[in-house]
């Protein structure tokens, strides 16, 4: 029934690359054979606000967005990100975290502070918590904004998608100019979870 | 082969495949992918319109031209054309004409979470509502043929969670559509009083047919299960039901006006409890109570917000929301924000430095209203900024129009902001109107316009003169500045404030998403920063606070090199990258 639905939330600040993100793991999950349901955000928060789109996959899958407590990975672009959508994450579930950190407003302007040492608060409570510097990795393969691939490859891997499926959807979605950085990007994602000292691959 | 798709971009190929030739729309979040793609299509006609009136008018004369015809909005602008659309539920159609109205629960994007199944209602017209991508294109498709067969516009209702939400779609044939033959008939399509009697006759008639029809639509389904609950529900609610309550029977609507009323009465009759699920208003609890029928509905749900699977599991089950886990210490928030290098920035900082009455309107520039820099007053829809001015000085006199400033986008302007300006002019106004020219369309994505010079193809065009324009209706003193250079701008506003009369500023710089000529990052000479926090108190996402230094800091990445901290610092502590 639908306890065989696997649901992704990509969350991040409004300009990160989620979108294209979300279509590449749905889009992969299409080649695979799965339903396939995507929420995504357009309009307003779009302008620098907190984004989250959602990916759903599996036999048969009818409501487009994540229920509270069932996320089985969440992909955050961005350290507060993460923390605020939490909730979201399942037992068990894992959560990917890239080190970026943007200043909400209400920081920039001294209100009040970005939280300390977030993802080891967190790498405390969930034990399958992936820290790394995506967009620094996504800069080594020529471009910070592949950093979304980068997350994509190590996700992608966690939940058991071949490699060549999620080259198939990088070539598919992203455009021509940017194919070959991207799927370096995807690359390098996918092989960062070597270096992960948490066994996290889908049994 | 399914293909993924976002409901807008089924719409499109929906209106695609039943050999629509001729699609408008007025861009607006969550409706505008939606003629975006179909312009996309080849052999068709689409166009950006200036307003939703003028597209519905548009579609009108395509429809009568014999085409079938698109028209796209959303919710709120099916307000704007709401005039030719009640009386075009009049006059019918020709080739066959689909109105869709992209409602927004919850208000991702929108001044307004208005219900518009309720047009369906007074306008009288077939509405129906598709639950997924699939739907969205075969229901658009089904919605052409319709529209011919029972002589009458049509309104496909989505929500922003159909729009935005992709699913698999199976894509069909293309049919090719013959215009229709253009024949002269007065009597159905100029509505003087004594043929738009015997038209209302006609619409009764139509009705009729229409609640016929409804009982044994394709569209309308029972997906039999426990006999013990039965739900009524439509669109995306439809598939949260189905996620958190598989066992249960429901009634599934694809025509949410009219209702079909004995279907309705035979599912309730054979379940024990009645549910109706409607996100927004008790639009088919309300009818279904006329008739007698008991249900459960808005006794236990909000009319207010978007739906959830949470929030139904909550109502209807009982059941706690599980949360996975949570950080002791609170997140901030994150609003959306002006990005780095807008130039409504400038403006916004200007206007709260001299403690002005702003009259604010719809566009990126309403996030203006938003702290730190929360210079705006107010904000109603779409033009209103320059009547609302106008009505503030007439409330309060003239002494107010020195004070106040109507705050207006391109866009807006062409929109529905040009009469209200001949309002001013006319009934001898004071106002000083800021016309903010980004030269797009820029919060729905960047989309073209009239005053851009490009059509929604991207051919070449006449390119509006909005300075000409506004000159023609009367204003004598209009003058363009730099919004991003401060001194100008203060310059222009006090000039402007003080005369006597009606005067427009535009203030004109290029969207910063879609310029990116000033592409080089500045830096904070921290030997010069004296902690002021001027530049912070700007609102831009490119410069920082560090608290334990207590100097501001420039973002490289996030930097668009726009200027505006340097022209704010009073220690010239700005510089260009690399100089320091």
């Amino acid at each position: 029934m639908i306890g065989s639905t696997t649901n992704i939330l990509i969350v991040g600040v409004g300009g990160q690359g989620t979108l294209l993100a979300s279509r590449v793991l749905a889009q992969a999950a299409v080649e695979l054979g799965h339903d396939v349901k995507v929420s995504e955000i357009h309009g307003m928060a779009q302008r620098g606000g907190s984004v989250v789109s959602q990916v759903r996959y599996g036999s048969k899958v009818f409501s487009p967005i994540i229920k509270m407590g069932e996320a089985d990975v969440i992909m955050a672009f961005e350290k507060l990100e993460a923390a605020r959508y939490l909730p979201f994450l399942s037992k068990n579930g894992l959560i990917v975290i890239n080190t970026e950190k943007i200043d909400p407003l209400p920081v920039m302007s001294g209100e009040t502070r970005y939280p300390e040492r977030l993802e080891e608060k967190i790498a405390e409570i969930i034990p399958k918590t992936a820290v790394l510097d995506a967009t620094s990795i996504a800069e080594e393969c020529g471009s910070p904004r592949a950093a979304n691939i980068v997350l994509v490859g190590l996700v992608g891997r966690a939940l058991g998608m071949p490699r060549e499926f999620l080259a198939e959807a990088v070539q598919f979605l992203v455009p021509e100019k940017a194919i070959e950085i991207n799927l370096k990007a995807l690359t390098e994602g996918w092989n960062y979870l070597d270096n992960l000292p948490i066994k996290i691959t889908r049994e | 082969m399914k293909r993924l798709m976002i409901g807008n971009q089924a719409i499109a190929r929906g209106a695609y495949e039943a050999g629509v030739t001729v699609a408008t729309a007025y861009p607006g979040t969550p409706s505008t992918e939606i003629v975006d793609d179909f312009s996309k299509y080849q052999g068709v006609y689409a166009e950006w319109s200036p307003n939703e009136k003028v597209a519905l008018e548009v579609g009108f004369g395509a429809s009568l031209g014999g085409a079938r015809t698109l028209v796209a909005m959303k919710h709120v602008g099916v307000n704007v054309a709401a005039d030719p659309l009640y009386t075009l539920s009049y006059t019918g159609v020709n080739g066959g004409l689909v109105l869709i109205s992209a409602d927004d629960p919850g208000m991702h994007s929108s001044q307004n979470e208005q219900d518009n199944r309720g047009y369906g209602r007074f306008a009288k017209l077939l509405v129906i509502e598709p639950s997924d991508s699939q739907e969205a294109l075969d229901f658009t498709k089904e919605a052409f043929a319709l529209s011919e067969k029972f002589d009458s516009p049509v309104m496909l209702r989505v929500t922003t969670r159909l729009c935005h939400s992709q699913s698999l779609v199976q894509e069909g044939e293309i049919t090719k559509m013959p215009l229709k033959e253009y024949r002269k008939n007065e009597a159905k399509y100029v509505m003087l009083p004594g043929f738009a009697r015997l038209r209302h006759v006609e619409v009764e008639k139509r009705m009729a047919g229409l609640r016929e029809y409804v009982e044994t639509s394709p569209l309308n389904r029972i997906e039999w299960g426990d006999r013990k609950v039965g739900i009524i529900t439509s669109g995306v609610t439809y598939q949260y039901i189905k996620e958190i309550m598989p066992q249960v029977s429901v009634l599934k609507l694809g025509t949410v006006n009219p209702l079909p009323k004995q279907m309705i009465r035979e599912f309730a009759g054979q379940v024990e409890r009645l549910y109706v699920i409607e996100e927004l208003e008790p639009v088919i609890e309300e009818q279904l109570k006329a008739w007698g029928l008991e249900v459960i509905g808005k006794s236990i749900l909000p009319c207010t917000g978007e739906y959830s699977p949470e929030l139904l599991e909550e109502k209807l089950l009982n059941v706690e929301p599980a949360v996975g886990y949570q950080l002791a210490e609170p997140i901030p928030p994150r609003p959306p924000l002006l990005c780095p290098g807008c130039p409504h920035r400038g403006v916004f900082y200007v206007l709260k430095r001299k403690r002005l009455i702003v009259t604010g309107d719809i566009g990126c520039y309403t996030l203006g209203a938003l702290k730190p820099l929360a210079a705006m007053d107010s904000t109603l829809c779409m033009g209103a900024s320059i009547g609302t001015a106008l009505g503030m000085e007439k409330a309060r006199g003239p002494e107010m129009a020195r004070k106040t400033v109507a705050v207006i986008g391109d866009s807006t302007f062409i929109h529905s902001g040009i009469t209200p300006l001949i309002d001013t002019v006319y009934n001898q106004g004071n106002t000083t109107v800021l016309i903010l020219d980004n030269g797009t369309t820029a919060m729905t994505g960047h989309q073209d316009h009239p005053a851009t010079g490009h059509t929604i193809q991207k051919t070449e065009t006449a390119q509006l003169n909005l300075e000409g324009l506004v000159r023609a209706i009367g204003i004598k003193r209009v003058r363009q500045v730099d919004p991003l250079k401060i001194g100008e701008l203060e310059k222009a506003l006090d000039e402007e404030l003080a005369f006597e009369g009606p005067s427009v500023i535009l203030a004109r710089r290029p969207c910063a998403l879609i310029d990116k000529s000033t592409e080089t990052s500045l830096i904070i000479d921290e030997e010069k920063c004296k902690s002021c926090k001027l530049c912070v108190k700007l609102g831009c996402t490119g410069i920082y606070w560090l608290e334990d230094k207590k100097k501001a800091r420039i973002n490289p990445d996030l930097c668009r090199g726009c200027g505006l901290c340097a022209e704010v610092c009073k220690f010239d502590a700005v510089v260009e990258g690399g100089a320091v």
